[in-house]
């Protein structure tokens, strides 16, 4: 089951929602609903749903919609049409009490003017959250204290949010979301006030976090970069409609529509693709098995020179050169122990292209890709990278 | 024009009023009630002989009004020039009928204020009704005033309500409706409950605001206690009232200047309290 399904979910603003919906199902557009009834298409049917444990970015151009979706997901704006489920429920089904108790147990927001409360302490706005809970002064405290040590900002309870450099009180914003301890994130834009440096900051100790807490996280924001960054998937809008929904990869090589072309088409490819994703599978030796002469058949068949060189169950050992294998061929030698390099660039599939391209260049050998346990999953060769950097299509793992 | 029946509306208004004074059920303990909490505050001054009471409002106005010293001079030198004067005990009057009006002001206005940030509709239902209250000159009031609750120090109270409760209706209004939508979506957000919302969230948002609204509120009541000295409100309206029916311009400066100092004092005061007081 999806964490937050969300089902032809509309929101018109203005008087008359209900011939601004009969219009926007005759497909007429923003602009000319706005001008027929005067009212404002926020959200237009859409549909996607959210997997726990990701990090669901909506990105889009300013008034495109975003703002109104995430806010209809935890019900702050109801929605004209359409429905949210969390967690198989359906929102708008719920009283007061039952929304109340979603937004306390199921989901906490952060917001892109960090929304802290002036006149209380950051430890005081940190437990806001469970202090509505109605939880007890120690353990409330105990909890605050703890979000706060999470984002760094241990020692600053006690001060005030204008105390605070904008990067320290979005990081407040952040604690106080964690302290509510739910499985949902909903962030509006919450690293988009901060200067770049700080932002990006920002977003590797969210990732970092992430890792740790497995939170489900919608991320919404008008920056490509950070969307590619951040996100597990990605959701394009436009005009309050979805345009395309799809993995950075995907969005990147197949983009649904000029409109979303025209958005990726300045991205650093580089920062995005993974090794995963321009590996090839690896031609490799096994050390007990394979010898010299073996080594050189299959490096001729496969025009390179050179192999890595695996134990029986693929954990890398390090590469033996064409020139070397020769050699040892020569002196009827059966082993290639005696030529093996042990000192072998590697990295792991998540390994952004852009890491390994002085790797590539550096010495002429394909990069290793290999797992946790150090067992070979791929190599990544230059050719590929260049395909890719040029906008061309790659094949992965055949 | 001169052939035009004119709207019998004076009648109207008599015929009403005649009508309202009928309301002895409710007029008569409102009365009362206001009377005791007058009586409240004149007894509590009282506890204290006059140099005490000095000396704790000076303490108050140092403590609350941000501890200046030339301010604290200033009203160490106002008070004892009223006591000197032979205006204390008036003095004493004049702020039980002040803090009565301002006590009433609050109890009745935040609520309404905080009724009218919530709706659009009452907003602009009261909206006028405060305008017709602090335009209609105060002297008007005095008439009703009289009619429903005699003479003496209740209505004063209840014509200085009229005029000053405005300010603190409008501020809470106005307050509210200036805290910052992201500040009341958090609160929200977090699951809050309306009354949760209200008052660890809007209230201490629009403190500020408000405050200068009692402020007002404060200072429009002191404004009316020469007028409210025409329906037997006794204290330092009274004596510049007197004053001036006597041609007494040197009595009549004494008793303004006496309810000058008090002015600046509760004003400070009001507001000293109204400034954040974090360090
Ligand atoms: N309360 C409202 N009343 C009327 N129209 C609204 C309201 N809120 C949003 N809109 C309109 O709905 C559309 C979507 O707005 P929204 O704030 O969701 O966009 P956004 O993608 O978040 O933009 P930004 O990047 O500027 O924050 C806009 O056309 C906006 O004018
Ligand atoms: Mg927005």
């Amino acid at each position: 089951m999806a964490k937050i399904q969300v089902e032809n979910l509309t929101k018109v603003f203005g008087k008359r929602p209900g011939r601004a919906i009969k219009l926007l199902e005759q497909g007429k557009s923003k602009d000319e609903i706005l001008e027929e009834t005067g009212c404002t298409v926020g959200v237009n049917r859409s549909n996607f749903s959210v997997e726990a444990g990701e990090i669901f970015v909506i990105m889009g151009l300013s008034g495109s919609g975003k703002s109104t979706l995430v806010r209809l997901l935890n019900r702050l704006i109801d929605p004209t049409e359409g429905s949210v489920w969390v967690d198989g429920d359906d929102l708008a089904r719920m009283d007061d009490k039952g929304l109340r108790k979603v937004r306390r147990e199921k989901m906490s927001m952060v917001f892109q003017q960090f929304g802290l409360f002036p006149f209380r302490t950051i430890l005081d706005n940190v437990a806001y959250g469970l202090e509505i809970q109605g939880l007890e002064e120690q353990e409330k405290k105990k909890k605050a204290d703890e979000a706060l040590q999470l984002v760094g900002l241990g020692g600053y309870g006690n001060m005030y949010p204008d105390e605070l450099s904008g990067g320290m009180q979005q990081r407040v914003g952040l604690a106080r979301a964690l302290a509510a301890d739910t499985d949902i994130l909903l962030m509006d834009e919450a690293f988009s006030a901060l200067d770049p440096l700080i932002r990006k900051e920002m977003q590797d100790e969210l990732l970092e976090l992430q890792g740790r807490m497995k939170k489900t996280i919608v991320f919404i924001t008008h920056d490509l970069d950070e969307a590619l960054r951040l996100g597990d998937r990605i959701t394009i809008m436009k005009d309050g409609r979805v345009v395309q929904i799809g993995t950075p990869e995907d969005i990147l090589q197949h983009p649904a529509d000029d409109y979303v072309a025209k958005f990726v088409e300045d991205v650093d490819r580089s920062k995005v693709f993974t090794a995963e994703a321009v590996m090839k599978r690896p031609e490799v030796l096994t050390i007990d098995k394979d010898g010299p002469r073996v080594a050189l058949q299959r490096m001729k068949k496969e025009g390179i020179s050179s192999l890595y060189v695996t134990n029986k169950d693929r954990t890398l050992l390090g590469i033996v050169h064409a020139d070397e294998v020769s050699e040892l061929a020569e002196q009827g030698s059966e082993d290639i122990r005696s030529v093996l390099h042990e000192d072998v660039p590697t990295v792991q599939k998540d390994t952004v292209v852009k890491e390994m391209i002085e790797l590539l260049t550096y010495k002429n050998t394909p990069v290793a890709v290999v797992d946790e346990e150090n067992k070979i999953v791929g190599i990544v060769v230059r050719g590929s990278v260049m395909a890719l950097l040029s906008g061309k299509e790659v094949s992965a793992v055949e | 024009m001169s052939n035009m029946t004119p709207l019998p509306l004076a009648a109207w208004i008599d015929a009403f009023v005649e009508w309202l004074t009928q309301a002895e059920f409710i007029f008569g303990p409102l009365t009362d009630f206001i009377g005791y909490i007058i009586s409240g505050f004149e007894w509590f001054f009282g506890i204290f002989p006059p140099w005490l009471l000095l000396l704790i409002m000076v303490g108050l106005t140092f403590w609350f009004a941000g501890r200046k010293i030339g301010l604290t001079v200033f009203v160490l030198l106002g008070l004892l020039l009223i006591w000197n004067l032979g205006y204390w005990e008036d003095m004493v009057l004049t702020l039980a009928i002040v803090l009565t009006a301002g006590v009433i002001s609050i109890v009745i206005g935040v609520p309404v204020g905080i009724w009218m940030s919530r709706s659009p509709v009452v907003e602009g239902t009261i909206k006028p009704v405060l305008d017709f209250m602090q335009t209609m000159p105060a002297f008007v009031y005095l008439i009703p005033a009289v009619a429903f609750f005699g003479i003496g120090m209740v209505p004063g109270v209840v014509a200085s309500v009229i005029f000053a409760m405005p300010p603190t209706i409008r501020f809470t209004n106005l307050g509210i409706r200036q805290v910052p939508t992201e500040i009341i979506e958090a609160s929200e957000a977090f699951g809050s409950t309306g009354n949760q919302k209200l008052f660890k969230v809007q209230l201490p948002m629009a403190k500020t605001t408000i405050m200068a609204g009692i402020n007002q509120t404060i200072m429009l009541a002191l404004s009316m206690v020469v007028i409210a000295s025409m329906i037997g409100a006794d204290g330092l309206g009274t004596a510049v009232y007197f004053a001036v029916g006597r041609n007494d311009v040197g009595g009549g400066f004494e008793a303004g200047l006496a309810i000058v100092i008090v002015a600046i004092i509760l004003d400070r005061l009001t507001q000293g309290i109204g400034a954040s007081k974090r360090k």
